[in-house]
């Protein structure tokens, strides 16, 4: 049970395939069109159960619960070798032989 | 939902009237042309008031950067007495790390003054964080809409870090998978909220570009004594072109190259699904500058203020992996790290550099901020993810979406020319569209969108059968 007041995210389909866009490519007209949006949830509820929230900017939005507390889990991403490389090459080339 | 859309967009004009607090229609003349210099001029702020907003805000007066190791690196290259000397206008230092700042600055500062709540932008870019940071100065409310996920939900990484920075400084983010409904989204939340629509495109968000400008040639001519030979400037939506190109002209009438430069992702469409996280550029790439530069008006105002053909003199294309490559020896060379789509024309700048003489100046005129997901080594690793090859090679060989080509040696990197005449042949079929008879007005108009003579107009329309006052 999530508790009413916490952090979450909802998702809500705005358009469903068959409403999308006549123009658009294919594979997209595929897909719904899907939004998220987080805020503060207004009543205790299960993930997975039609939630209302209020957004930050007070707007009261409905849809399905995703996720309490959700966090952003980017960075910057695996090791490159790719990266040491070109430092290489290009201190090489200004500077001549690195280990002279 | 599908019926809420469609009348949505049946009141387009009269939200849009209402949440830019601008009537589009009294700029209009004859059969499609407008009075540009008239909605710009209409912005009722002088450039002192506008300097002095943005200093006010954490915005402007950055520091212009001489290069002087990568222009060492140049010359290396380049023929004897040839390799320009490239100077950076450390953009990222603007409060929300990019340029994106001037334009949100005066944006939320009309929408305040206005007495609006709130601001909406729609953007998947670096100008979500500046409305954010802007808006949070002000005590205005705002709401960033971003195209932010596949249908696996699977976010670029850049987009994501934009999402939390506009999150930290105090707005909704709202977040959609791809598609072109993304307009029709924040239509009606501008018609929920009457919220102020902070559109890059408003004459507002333009005219904070000047003050980059003519900042860039007041600072270039202290620590030079002379002004720049060439600008180059990153191209998407065209507002950092039409913005910066009207700021230096403010500063001298004499000649300064304009030159707008792009990530090529030729071949990836911009709508698909699919294709959304095959691109490793978000933003500064061929699949916004071709389309706003041929037909400014797609844009989420009637009358868009970024018209870069007006101001262009070159257009140029370079690679993901040439760009990617530039953002690690910037790193490398000269101590500063920044995010990869800011570095577009850095990479362009490098390649141009190597056919002007020793005694010329190029200024590139922005950096963005790096961190978490905008960075090059998030972005390359998350290309590979998605099963995107990438190697050291030549970058000509690079095909967008299947690899990212590195340059083996850096004498390969090389800036590809565009043909500006075919894209202003296109922005005139764009917008006579299907008027058969144009008036002297369209035809004068027609020329100072292509920055053309009107001869250049006339015979084109001659060759499509377009008959004009004029020639007939």
């Amino acid at each position: 049970m999530i508790k009413k007041s916490t952090w979450v995210q909802i998702e809500k389909v705005i358009l469903t395939p068959e409403e999308r866009l006549p123009t658009i490519p294919e594979d997209t007209k595929k897909t719904p069109l899907i939004m998220w949006v987080k805020g503060f949830l207004l009543n205790d509820s299960k993930i997975g159960e039609i939630v209302k929230i209020k957004t930050k900017t007070g707007r009261i939005e409905e849809g399905i619960l995703k996720e309490a507390n959700p966090s952003f889990k980017h960075n910057f991403g695996n090791f490159c070798e790719e990266l040491n490389k070109i430092d290489e090459m290009v201190l090489k080339e200004l500077y001549g032989d690195l280990n002279a | 939902m599908v019926i809420l859309m469609h009348n949505i967009l049946q009141r387009k004009n009269e939200i849009m009237k209402k949440a830019v607090g601008i009537d589009f229609s009294k700029y209009e003349k004859d059969n499609i042309g407008f009075d540009y210099e008239a909605l710009m001029n209409d912005v009722e702020y002088s450039i002192d008031e506008i300097k002095k907003i943005q200093f006010e805000n954490g915005v402007g007066n950055t520091p212009l950067k001489e290069l002087k190791n990568l222009t060492n690196l140049v010359r290396k290259i380049s023929k004897p007495g040839f390799g320009a000397r490239i100077f950076i206008k450390d953009e990222a230092l603007n409060d929300s790390g990019s340029f994106k700042a001037r334009r949100a600055s005066i944006s939320c500062y009309h929408a305040k003054r206005l007495g609006y709540k709130g601001v909406i932008a729609a953007t998947s870019g670096n100008y979500g964080a500046a409305v954010a940071s802007q808006a949070a100065k002000l005590g205005l409310k705002c709401i960033v809409v971003q195209e932010c996920f596949d249908s696996r939900q699977i976010g670029q990484p850049e987009i994501i870090e934009k999402a939390r920075a506009c999150e930290a400084l105090g707005a909704e983010v709202v977040q959609l998978t791809v598609g072109p409904e993304l307009f029709n989204v924040s239509l009606k939340l501008l018609e929920e909220t009457n919220y102020f629509n902070a559109s890059l495109y408003t004459s507002y968000g333009i005219k904070g570009v000047e003050t980059l400008g003519i900042e860039l040639m007041e600072d270039c001519f202290k620590l030079t004594n002379k002004y720049p030979d060439m600008v180059v400037i990153t191209n998407a939506g065209g507002g950092n072109l039409t913005g910066t190109a009207r700021g230096i002209k403010q500063v001298t009438s004499q000649p300064v190259e304009i030159v707008g430069a792009s990530v090529n992702l030729r071949g990836l469409h911009m709508a698909s699904d699919t294709d959304f996280n095959r691109k490793s550029f978000t933003t500064g790439h061929t699949g916004f500058s071709y389309p706003f530069m041929t037909y400014p008006d797609r844009s989420d105002v009637p009358r868009s203020a970024a018209r870069p053909l007006r101001y262009i003199d070159r257009f140029v294309t370079i690679n993901q992996g040439e760009v990617f490559f530039i953002t690690e020896a910037l790193t490398a060379l000269e101590g500063i790290e920044r995010g990869p789509a800011g570095n577009t024309s850095l990479a362009a700048a490098f390649s141009l550099a190597k056919d002007l003489e020793e005694d010329k100046i190029i200024i590139v005129q922005e950096t963005e901020y790096t961190g978490a997901g905008k960075h090059h080594q998030a972005q390359l690793d998350f290309a590979k993810q998605n099963n995107i090859e990438v190697k050291f090679g030549n970058p000509k060989d690079e095909i967008p979406g299947k690899n990212i080509i590195l340059p083996e040696d850096i004498r390969l990197i090389k800036a590809v020319e565009q043909d500006l005449d075919k894209m202003r042949k296109s922005l005139i079929n764009n917008l006579i569209k299907n008027h058969k008879h144009l008036t002297k007005n369209d035809i004068e108009f027609l020329a100072k969108e292509v920055n053309k003579e009107k001869e250049f107009v006339l015979n084109y329309l001659k060759q499509i059968n377009v008959s004009s006052e004029v020639l007939t």
